[in-house]
């Protein structure tokens, strides 16, 4: 049995906030400065320009790269051997939230009811994922979420009968639909399976793998190069305003599921796509 | 085409703006976005008038994190227009000149820019520490229950924006994609 602080949890999530609010991932940083050097659009090339004068303004003068920093979506992976000492861990969770919001100077844009809508004004509290896992570490994923792409994702419950080429045309649907809303180039995460809500937890979480790194499943390897190739071949481009880079990846995910059902989530991220990854 | 702008906007010059003109905003714009428009429907319904005269002026749909010391906005780029698509034709008949965001607009709001000879300009989504730059003054103006909603006026100096909807309702989102698609 390890123990650890509760405070510690905190302390973490609130230096993950500002970090992934100011500074891409490495990943997603290199996949931006490709686009800007292989885009053929004009136009498409000066904003993923301006896009990379706005990520080395953010970093030297520490102003959020978006101003829509996001709810804050926390993965945590608590192996089962880790007692947590100090308080509620879910308190600890959002504690860093608070303070990460609060003292780095990032938006609260998180209403207390949905149809009151009355801003809690420190962004909490968080979508929280824990799952158990084995031995006695804690993987925290911090990945702030904005909304002009979370709005364009989309469910499809498929039949069985539509199989991949079902799945392909929904993933094309939603990226269609999105368009310049969700701020390309985008990112796109696919769960692939599993129930409702399953498929949609897959997507979210398909979008915090790493840019490049492809399903180790051949056939969904294959099927995220394709669907990567034919959404650049929409035309929709950099900000919507036309050209090649209209993704920067497809992230599938995929889980059993029941033998009368095909469901397929699809959740949508800009260009922004944060995600800050620590174990302790 | 590129060119350079002051704000307010009259109809003059909203003309001469083309889908696809890459414009240079210099001037006083306001910032207003869902829950500013929202609030600004029920004073009309209410028969009260609204905190500014639209007449000639720019919203800019944005919505900015807070400042540190001695700047004058945090980070400040496009929300997505079509959420205010509902509020704003009524705006654009009171005489609103332009809107500044991101993304598709309904039939309705494009029906309502070329009745009245307005303008919807797209700044980049995603670029809100570069755009920053380029805001020299901000004040809150209305609502400031809202926090981040409310309606601020800002100076703006050399803006960067795309004319995506013209006055005559030519749309470079459509026009745009098609040039690149299937290539």
């Amino acid at each position: 049995m390890r123990e650890i602080k509760v405070q510690e949890i905190t302390r973490n999530i609130k230096e993950m906030c500002i970090e992934a609010n100011h500074f891409l991932s490495k990943d997603m940083a290199d996949a931006m400065a490709n686009a800007a050097a292989s885009e053929e659009s004009p136009l498409g090339r000066q904003i993923l320009s301006q896009l990379q004068d706005n990520l080395k303004i953010a970093g030297e003068d520490m102003i959020p790269i978006c101003q829509d920093t996001g709810m804050a979506v926390v993965f945590l992976e608590v192996g089962q051997d880790v007692h947590f000492e100090g308080g509620l861990l879910v308190d600890a969770v959002n504690e860093g939230i608070r303070q990460g919001y609060t003292e780095g100077y990032l938006r609260k844009s998180v209403v207390r009811d949905p149809l009151i809508r009355e801003n809690t004004k420190d962004n909490t509290p968080g979508v929280i994922h824990f799952s158990i896992v084995e031995g006695s570490r804690v993987r925290i994923k911090v990945a702030p979420k904005g909304f002009g792409s979370e709005n364009m994702s989309r469910i499809f419950m498929l039949k069985p009968a539509e199989g991949i080429e079902g799945v392909k045309e929904a993933v094309l649907t939603a990226v269609r639909d999105a368009g310049p809303n969700a701020c390309p180039p985008m990112v796109i995460g696919v769960g692939i399976g599993g129930t409702f809500e399953k498929c949609a937890l897959m997507a979210k979480e398909a979008l915090t793998r790493e840019v490049g790194r492809h399903s180790e499943i051949p056939y969904v390897k294959e099927l995220e190069e394709e669907l990567l190739a034919r959404i650049n071949g929409l035309g929709i481009g950099p900000g919507g305003l036309g050209g090649r880079t209209t993704a920067l990846a497809v992230n599938i995910n995929t889980y059993p599921t029941h033998i009368a059902g095909l469901p397929v989530g699809v959740n949508i991220c800009c260009h922004v796509n944060r995600h800050v990854v620590r174990v302790i | 085409m590129k060119k350079y702008i002051t704000v307010p906007i009259g109809k003059e010059v909203s003309r001469t703006l083309k889908a696809g003109d890459y414009v240079y905003i210099t001037g006083t714009i306001y910032t207003a976005r869902d829950a500013a428009h929202k609030r600004m429907k029920e004073t009309l319904d209410r028969g009260e008038n609204l905190p500014l005269n639209w007449e000639g002026q720019v919203i800019y749909y944005m919505g900015p994190s807070p400042a540190r010391a001695g700047r004058p906005i945090g980070s400040a780029g496009p929300t997505t227009a079509s959420r205010m698509d509902k509020y704003t034709p009524e705006l654009l008949d009171m005489g609103l000149g332009a809107m500044i965001g991101k993304g598709k607009r309904s039939p309705q709001v494009i029906e309502a820019i070329i009745r009245n000879r307005a303008v919807y300009f797209a700044a980049v989504g995603g670029a809100g520490a570069l755009l920053s730059k380029c805001i020299t003054k901000s004040e809150v103006l209305a609502y400031e229950d809202l926090g981040a909603e409310a309606i601020r006026r800002l100076e703006v100096e050399n803006f960067p924006a795309i004319v995506v909807i013209d006055s005559e309702g030519n749309n470079l989102y459509e026009t745009a994609a098609q040039e690149y698609a299937g290539k």
